[in-house]
């Protein structure tokens, strides 16, 4: 379990208290304990990540294909084909936020040393998307709607969404320490995360504009094949997109980490001569 | 849990008088209003409940960085935590937030009628208005602890406290502020935004001393 759990400082035997720290979090069985070791983890994100950003430019640059030759919408004409990045922008927004509260409770209920990782990294990811999805929705209601923003329910539960996002990076750098931080973030996401559908039904009781719901249905999606398969292709190339970042990021995150082990290391060395 | 509420309660009133300190925020915030929007009674009175829940949202905001703060500088914050076994931690938060809230928030609760004459609004209004914030600001007292709590390491996190419950609080503003307008213009009705405001209260007197203590528990140890 300790050797397991040393995987931060790999480079160092002897680590001192932060590996008395993360000694103690390896708790789980399974696959998610064997990806608490971050060198097992880089070793697997080195190899997906790759396959990951290779397979989701085919798909984007299939999709991009897709979209541009689906048919124009009848009312709003070539406009339309916005939809086909800021819907996935928009779900990834808020499929971000999801992983997010999932690693949140990882740090905090099973307490695995990655969550905490995944958590801080996926944070800056969101928010790009959340933006871009802000953006291009802008872009898009200035010919559709005449305006660039509105106050519709919708908007505004993403831009208070976007809100949460930069409090909650900003947050993160405010508290600096990762182990003191790794807590204070999680529980906040977790209390935003419960409070989402809470907002989402408030901003919806106060003013509401934005286009129903067209794709899950129950009676099946509203939206014509013809267009909703760019959309899926889209989607997933974007989904894809995201992970590959994701990855990467956590990547930096976790060498990051590993060289402020390394220096503190080398100071406490230098002091102790 | 009496003795802690009284304690609190005693300090909050006595230290550099924060309570005042709030009550006159609120009010500041109130009287520029007009000078932003114009001297114009009947604009006044229709945004009048509107402006008197967004200033006592802020006003309530400034005092949650030493919620937690200033006990865990003199230390009998680890304390309180330590006697777990004997008083959850929730409970203490939660009897924490109750004494910040009768401190800092129920006087602006109190002036909230005076100022609503300066906004020139009719008497059901001011009414509707000060109820709905007795009702609603509780809860924002209860989320504020989460970010009171999560920054509670920070020298100055009253700021960032701010950035970071601001969002939180939408629903309780907008139920507040509808319910409000639904006392007096006819269409809208009142009890279905107010009995919703009172369960965000009573939801968040759940979820925010349970998020609060959570967060103390790992900041203190």
């Amino acid at each position: 379990m300790r050797q397991k759990a040393c995987g931060w400082s790999i480079a160092v035997p002897v680590a001192g208290d932060y590996v008395a720290e993360m000694s103690d979090t390896t708790i789980g069985t399974g696959r998610w304990s064997d990806l608490a070791n971050p060198t097992r983890f880089m070793a697997l994100a080195d190899r997906l990540v790759p396959w990951m950003a290779g397979l989701s430019a085919v798909i984007l640059a299939v999709g991009l294909w897709a979209s541009f030759n689906a048919p124009a919408d009848y009312q709003q004409g070539l406009t339309v084909r916005i939809m086909y990045i800021h819907v996935p922008f928009a779900w990834l927004a808020m499929l971000c936020y999801t992983l997010m509260a999932a690693s949140a409770l990882g740090t905090l209920v099973w307490r695995h040393p990655l969550a905490d990782v995944a958590l801080k990294s996926a944070a800056p990811i969101g928010a790009s998307f959340t933006f871009l999805a802000l953006v291009t929705g802008s872009i898009w209601g200035k010919p559709m709607w005449g305006t660039w923003w509105v106050w519709d329910a919708r908007l505004t539960s993403v831009f208070v969404l976007f809100l949460m996002y930069l409090g909650l990076i900003a947050l993160t750098r405010a508290l600096g320490d990762p182990q003191k931080s790794a807590r204070a973030v999680a529980v906040l996401t977790l209390v935003g995360f419960i409070n989402i559908p809470i907002i989402k039904f408030s901003v919806d009781w106060w003013n509401t504009l934005h286009q129903g719901e067209s794709i899950f249905r129950l009676d099946g999606p509203t939206i014509a094949p013809s267009m909703l398969w760019p959309l899926a292709a889209m989607a997933l190339g974007f989904t894809l997109l995201f992970f590959a970042l994701h990855m990467m990021a956590m990547r930096t995150e976790i060498l990051r980490r590993r060289v402020t082990t390394m220096r503190r290391l080398a100071a406490r060395r230098a002091d102790g001569r | 849990m009496l003795a802690l509420y009284i304690r609190d309660v005693r300090i909050g009133i006595r230290a550099g008088g924060g309570a005042l300190v709030g009550v006159l925020f609120f009010l500041a915030v109130v009287a520029v209003v007009p000078f932003g929007v114009g001297p114009d009674l009947t604009l006044l009175a229709r945004i009048g409940p509107a402006i008197l829940w967004i200033g006592a949202l802020l006003a309530s905001l400034l005092g949650l960085e030493r919620l937690f703060q200033a006990d865990r500088e003199d230390g009998s914050l680890d304390l309180l935590m330590l006697a777990a076994e004997r008083h959850p931690s929730v409970l203490t938060v939660f009897v924490k937030c109750l004494a910040h809230w009768t401190t800092n928030v129920l006087p602006l609760v109190v002036a909230s009628p005076l100022l609503g004459l300066f906004m020139n609004m009719e008497a059901a209004a001011i009414g509707a208005t000060t109820l709905t914030l007795l009702v609603g600001t509780p809860a924002i007292a209860f989320i504020g602890a989460v970010g009171a709590a999560v920054a509670v390491a920070l020298p100055r996190g009253g700021l960032l406290v701010s950035i970071l419950i601001l969002p939180l609080t939408v629903p309780v503003l907008i139920f507040g502020v509808s319910a409000s307008y639904g006392a007096v213009n006819d269409p809208q009705p009142f009890l279905p935004p107010f009995l919703i405001l009172v369960a965000l209260t009573l939801f968040f007197a759940v979820i925010g001393p349970l998020g609060a203590a959570l967060a103390l528990k790992h900041a203190t140890d």
